[in-house]
């Protein structure tokens, strides 16, 4: 296990370098680009231009560049806006975190829970009227945009129906935990439920077919000649087995949530995390918050899925050979 | 949501197998494995049905011009704010002002079910909604086609080179697309965009414009390859132990030919399998990147611009908004179970598993 943690770390740390020297080229390296007037922002005047290129080094070679860079968000983090002067990206990402992680951590429990209650039951009941039900599901959880379904959940909740069944609905917005709990789960339980409602009904489809798959296996049979009862067999033997895909689905989808379908739930419901954030810096092009962003997320990411690989390891001998 | 590509990666087929005879051999056969999959395919009435939708929607958005010329008699892409236009045979302003809140800005024109006259109503530029409607469908299904086409050749390429030669080929390629994995997708997306969409791109001879359409194509094709060349790699891993390859070697076949000839149409049907989902992967990321309004650029539009465009008129014409949701939820649901009828018509392990 020694070994097969500090060979996972190695490579994590190995693939968040590749990531960063790639930010790096796409921001500073891109033909045909002046990343000077990138960053400056829209109509930037000569002194800013002057001062971008000082502050980066634009003048000197690219991998003087790249440390340039890696110091001003990491050891100085002192990286500012230049469309919002004097603004530091590091601390309003930092700031920004907890709502995010808030949000994607309240959705993936929803969906977790949802997802595999839905997906033992399809496979319980396969051939009848829960099945296709979950096959529905499944297609509309990849085909309907999450950022659109929001406005849909707004819509209802906040103008069509407010004054009827969700009068209790608070505006749009974020209340810290420490603040106040209540209002805390009350303004983020309608974006759980969004991004909820679109991956439980994903995971519930993955989970039925490996189900389906796990109830012909050879043990399903001996379980059965043993005389383990029905219920067992589901639970105890084809779930269990069956959940090992879903779990690393999950690493990846909660690593790609906090960079991705997050960023759009949150500027739909107006949940002031690092994706709204990112949002409004494209609104202005503010490249060094887009830098920090994107850079922050992409790290936070790698580590996710080094920490899932981690725990699927101490779970599936197995996999520390492979 | 939708939009994950581990989703994908996780309902395709990983690692298969299975060997083909070759394309040589079934020629002659009653039924070769392309024709069995046509006839099962053809036998799915969801697949069917989903592309007759598709079909429909294409037709509907191809006919984009006919419709704003001789139907609703509007240019979809100038604003109209001081327009007028005729519902129930009374003049009406197209963008009246506002009477909610504190009466400030216009309230455009709502849904009149005249196709003549604003049938879905018009946006908070007075240009009709449905003609936009139409017109956003062609940069949307062109940009989602056209990424997936990249997204499967570039992958084509990288998976069979990388799983053919291995060595240091594979090496390198392997952790390229090990890093591309590891960064989320809209991240990669959203970092391209906003550096290119303000310049264009220049590699060499070839200059590609800010607006232009192509940098979407480019940017989604791209950052979607790992998800299809890493299973790709591995299946033309396990083809390259295969006694047909070993025999074509044997018989002294060049790298090219054998590549071509024996490799390449045993990986073609997971290709197949694999288009129409990423289709539909890359449609609704160019709807989220035009939505965070880094795809594609005013005054064109697409199913994502329109959505963003009625996020501000969310509350007073939400049909903006929901007409556009609408035709990406429904075409993109087309194309999944599409894409699900080709994998189960093409891929039996899929079938033998009992995959939904």
């Amino acid at each position: 296990m020694l070994s097969f943690t500090l060979r996972r770390t190695a490579s994590a740390v190995l693939v968040l370098f590749s990531i960063s020297v790639l930010v790096f080229l796409i921001f500073f390296a891109t033909p045909g680009v002046d990343p000077a007037a990138r960053i400056a922002g829209r109509n930037a005047d000569q002194a800013t231009l002057r001062a971008v290129q000082h502050e980066f080094g634009l003048d000197q070679p690219l991998p003087v560049r790249y440390a340039l860079m890696m110091k001003h968000l990491f050891v100085d983090r002192d990286l500012t806006s230049f469309v919002n002067r004097g603004v530091r990206v590091i601390p309003q990402i930092t700031q920004a975190v907890p709502t995010t992680l808030s949000l994607v951590i309240g959705a993936a429990v929803i969906w977790m829970v949802v997802g595999i209650a839905m997906g033992t039951g399809a496979a319980a009941w396969r051939g009848r009227a829960a099945d296709p039900v979950i096959v529905v599901l499944g297609v509309l959880g990849v085909s309907i945009p999450v950022y659109w379904l929001g406005e849909v959940v707004n819509l209802l909740t906040q103008s069509r129906l407010h004054d009827g069944v969700f009068s209790w609905v608070p505006p749009l917005g974020y209340v810290g935990i420490t603040t106040d709990p209540l209002q805390w789960a009350l303004h983020l339980l309608f974006p759980w439920l969004t991004l909820a409602a679109l991956y439980a009904g994903i995971y519930a489809r993955v989970l039925r077919s490996e189900m389906l798959g796990a109830l012909e296996e050879d043990y399903v049979r001996t379980a059965r000649a043993k005389g383990v009862s029905e219920r067992r067999i589901l639970l105890k033997h084809a779930l269990r087995c069956s959940l090992i895909p879903v779990v690393s689905l999950f690493g990846l989808d909660f690593g790609a949530l906090v960079g991705g379908s997050a960023l759009l739930t949150e500027v739909v419901f107006g949940l002031p995390g690092v994706g709204r954030l990112t949002y409004t810096a494209l609104q202005n092009l503010d490249l060094p918050v887009i830098l920090g962003t994107v850079l922050y997320a992409a790290f936070f990411v790698v580590l996710a899925n080094a920490v899932v690989d981690l725990g699927y390891a101490a779970l599936d001998p197995r996999v520390r050979r492979a | 949501m939708s939009t994950s590509p581990a989703d994908v990666a996780a309902l395709a087929p990983r690692g298969q197998t299975r060997s083909r005879p070759s394309a040589r051999g079934t020629r002659t056969a009653a039924q070769g494995p392309w024709r069995r999959a046509a006839v099962q395919l053809v036998r799915n009435r969801g697949a069917l049905a989903s592309a007759v939708v598709l079909l429909v929607v294409l037709v509907a958005c191809l006919l984009a011009p006919v419709y704003a010329r001789s139907v609703a008699h509007t240019d979809p892409f100038t604003s109209n704010v001081s327009g007028t236009t005729v519902v129930d045979g009374r003049t009406v302003p197209v963008l009246a002002p506002s009477t909610t809140g504190l009466g400030l800005g216009v309230t455009p024109i709502g849904p009149t079910g005249d196709p003549a006259h604003y049938f879905l109503g018009a946006d908070n530029q007075g240009r009709d909604v449905m003609a936009r409607l139409l017109y956003g469908g062609r940069n949307s299904l062109l940009i989602g086609a056209g990424a997936a086409l990249t997204t499967c050749l570039l992958a084509g390429l990288v998976g069979v080179l990388a799983g053919y030669f291995g060595g240091v080929v594979d090496g390198v390629l392997a952790r390229v697309l090990d890093v591309l994995w590891a960064f989320p997708v809209y991240l990669l997306a959203i970092s391209l965009s906003v550096v290119l969409l303000t310049s264009g791109l220049d590699v060499g001879p070839v200059h590609i414009g800010a607006g232009s359409r192509w940098l979407p194509v480019l940017i989604i094709g791209l950052v979607y390859v790992p998800y299809v060349a890493r299973p790709l790699r591995g299946q033309v891993l396990a083809l390259r132990e295969k006694e047909f390859v070993a025999a074509a070697i044997g018989v002294g076949c060049s790298d090219w030919r054998i590549m071509r000839r024996d490799v390449l149409p045993n990986v073609v049907p997971t290709l197949v399998v694999f288009l129409p989902l990423m289709v539909a992967l890359a449609m609704l990321t160019e709807s989220a990147l035009s939505f965070l309004s880094v795809g594609v650029q005013a005054p064109q539009a697409s199913w994502g611009t329109i959505i963003n465009d009625g996020l501000g008129l969310l509350y007073t014409r939400p049909a903006v908004t929901l007409a556009a949701g609408v035709a990406v939820a429904v075409t993109a649901a087309a194309l999944n179970l599409l894409g699900d009828g080709v994998r189960e018509a093409l891929d039996p392990r899929a079938r033998l598993r009992g995959a939904a």
